[in-house]
């Protein structure tokens, strides 16, 4: 598989039609591993980091994990393609943004992706459509019992798995569910939320991660604590508190209907309309305009319409995927005119089927 | 005295009263001037990736330490890798696996701080730990091998190879 073909694709995570897809978008859980005989990254030489590389290579490509993987040089891509496999959730910025020998593979149907050479060696990933975290566990859980006959993790009797930065060790793992809340921003009682769930030592992050800001009322609930408690028991932490949750924003979304009903329908609306007929619109406009979108559509104010179809065009509207599409480098002005022309193709068309051919 | 950042002599002695308890700071005058012109938290912590709960427990760690206390600590390292607690302090990342025994008086409490636990309870690798410490033993023989190498020292480098391949070789994969 190359790397082209992703492209034409959208990830399994953004199909939208696992459970509670209205509200969750994806379920996914990461493991930090290192190598018990090499430096962490932010000491090690890139002797060593080529070494890190090629053992790692090797043990993933020989676990069967996977019949269809596909092995990415990072440092050896472009700066645009870096930038798309952010974009799709692939990698993390800080491997795109790293130096030195470092490495992913990633499924074809991208439910998982391993980095190598991140903050960690080895950073495993398990991504899956709608609420289900048992079933990623299991996953990333056999990935890691596959690798792990073919290295040597650092590991210690009392401690667990050992990391680079303390706040990891143990178990290594972040489990996260990304959930749509646009009705608790709106009704204003976002804030009181995240207080709560600050409370009980859970974080609240943006679309991308650590540090980034939460565009289109996306926000990543996942543990902050990776020690002293097992790894199904933090899947069972996260899988308690997610169902209260989408359970005030289906409240909240109830409110606005019966309270402003008029008014949430023409914010839909609105929102639909520019989406279908501007000129040039920024990626932020784009992404806020595209929740109100979300939601009508799940509230049935817009009805042709697929929850999967807006899933992608949050993704393929990103920089990088607009640069790919057009294949050139385009400036943020230019991005903006390009994105709305993608955006008025991809909504004005009436059958979905065509969408694909024609792009 | 000693700077508590570098091994400066500490010109400037300052006692911070904001945030809580009073904090005492003995820096040279480059790094009182770092100091009094950064944020007021600049202290240690800051680097720009630093998860912030632990930037916090980093920070947490200066307070309530004399600055003799605080200057040894910083300058305890890491036999394997070579790091200084100081060094880990200010980056916010550990330099290698053994880290977490070199450094394990230090560490521990800002462990038990951050996750309120300190024991692991969750999965277990399927081969025993203590071959994956004795792998992390090869992180400082392959240093000392290259500075036998290096020092012309060629018996011992020799004697440090076999021992390299023992272990290598052991342990297979």
């Amino acid at each position: 598989m190359e790397l082209k073909e992703l492209i034409q694709s959208s990830g399994e995570w953004l199909r939208g039609n696992g459970p509670e897809a209205d509200i969750v978008i994806s379920s996914r859980i990461r493991l930090a591993r290192n190598l018990a005989e090499f430096p962490f990254i932010s000491r090690a030489t890139p002797q060593d980091r080529v070494q890190i590389e090629r053992i790692l290579h090797d043990a993933v490509i020989t676990s069967n994990i996977s019949t269809d993987l596909l092995y990415i040089a990072i440092d050896e891509l472009a700066e645009v393609d870096r930038q798309l496999l952010v974009e799709r959730h692939l990698i993390s910025r800080e491997l795109a943004e790293g130096q030195g020998r470092r490495a992913v593979a990633v499924d074809k149907a991208e439910k998982f992706s391993l980095m190598i050479n991140e903050e960690d060696h080895l950073r495993i990933q398990v991504m899956q459509s709608g609420f289900n975290l048992q079933n990623v566990w299991q996953q990333i859980n056999a990935i890691d019992d596959a690798v792990e006959q073919k290295a040597t993790y650092a590991f210690h009797q009392k401690l667990g798995y050992l990391t680079a930065c303390p706040t990891n060790v143990g178990t290594g793992m972040r489990v996260s569910v990304m959930m749509h809340l646009p009705a608790l921003v709106i009704t204003r009682q976002i804030e009181k939320v995240f207080r709560s769930l600050q409370k009980i030592s859970l974080a609240v992050r943006g679309l991308f991660g650590e540090g980034s800001q939460a565009m289109g009322d996306f926000y990543q609930i996942s543990n902050q604590i990776t020690l002293g408690r097992s790894e199904e028991e933090l899947v069972q932490q996260v899988n308690d508190i997610v169902p209260v949750i989408i359970d005030y924003e289906r409240q909240a979304r109830q409110f606005l209907i019966k309270e402003s009903q008029e008014e949430l329908h023409d914010r839909v609306s609105r929102a639909y309309g520019i989406l279908r007929t501007a000129q040039k619109i920024s990626s932020e406009e784009t992404m806020h305009l595209l929740s109100s979108v979300r939601m009508g559509v799940n509230l049935g104010l817009i009805s042709d319409l697929h929850i999967a179809d807006i899933n992608e065009l949050f993704i393929h509207t990103q920089p990088a995927h607009l640069q790919k599409r057009t294949g050139g480098e385009l400036g943020s002005a230019d991005r903006n005119i390009e994105r709305a022309r993608y955006l008025r193709q991809y909504l004005n068309k009436e059958d979905g089927a065509q969408r694909a051919e024609k792009n | 005295m000693k700077c508590q950042q570098c091994e400066r002599p500490a010109t400037f002695h300052i006692t911070e009263l904001t945030g809580g308890k009073p904090q005492e700071l003995h820096l040279c005058e480059e790094h009182a001037r770092t100091y009094l012109t950064s944020a007021p938290s600049g202290e240690a912590g800051g680097g720009g990736n630093m998860p912030p709960a632990l930037g916090q427990q980093i920070q947490q760690m200066a307070i309530g330490q004399t600055a003799e206390e605080l200057a040894q600590l910083d300058q305890q390292a890491c036999p394997v890798c070579g790091i200084t607690f100081y060094e880990f302090r200010s980056q916010g990342r550990l330099g290698c696996p053994h880290d977490y025994v070199a450094f394990q008086t230090q560490l521990e409490p800002l462990i038990v701080n951050v996750h309120g636990e300190s024991e692991h309870v969750g999965k277990r690798p399927h081969r025993a730990a203590n071959s994956s410490e004795m792998r992390t033993q090869l992180i400082r023989l392959r240093r000392e091998m290259k500075e036998a190498v290096e020092g012309e020292n060629y018996e011992h480098a020799s004697e440090l190879r076999d021992q390299i391949r023992r272990i290598e070789t052991e342990q297979a994969v």
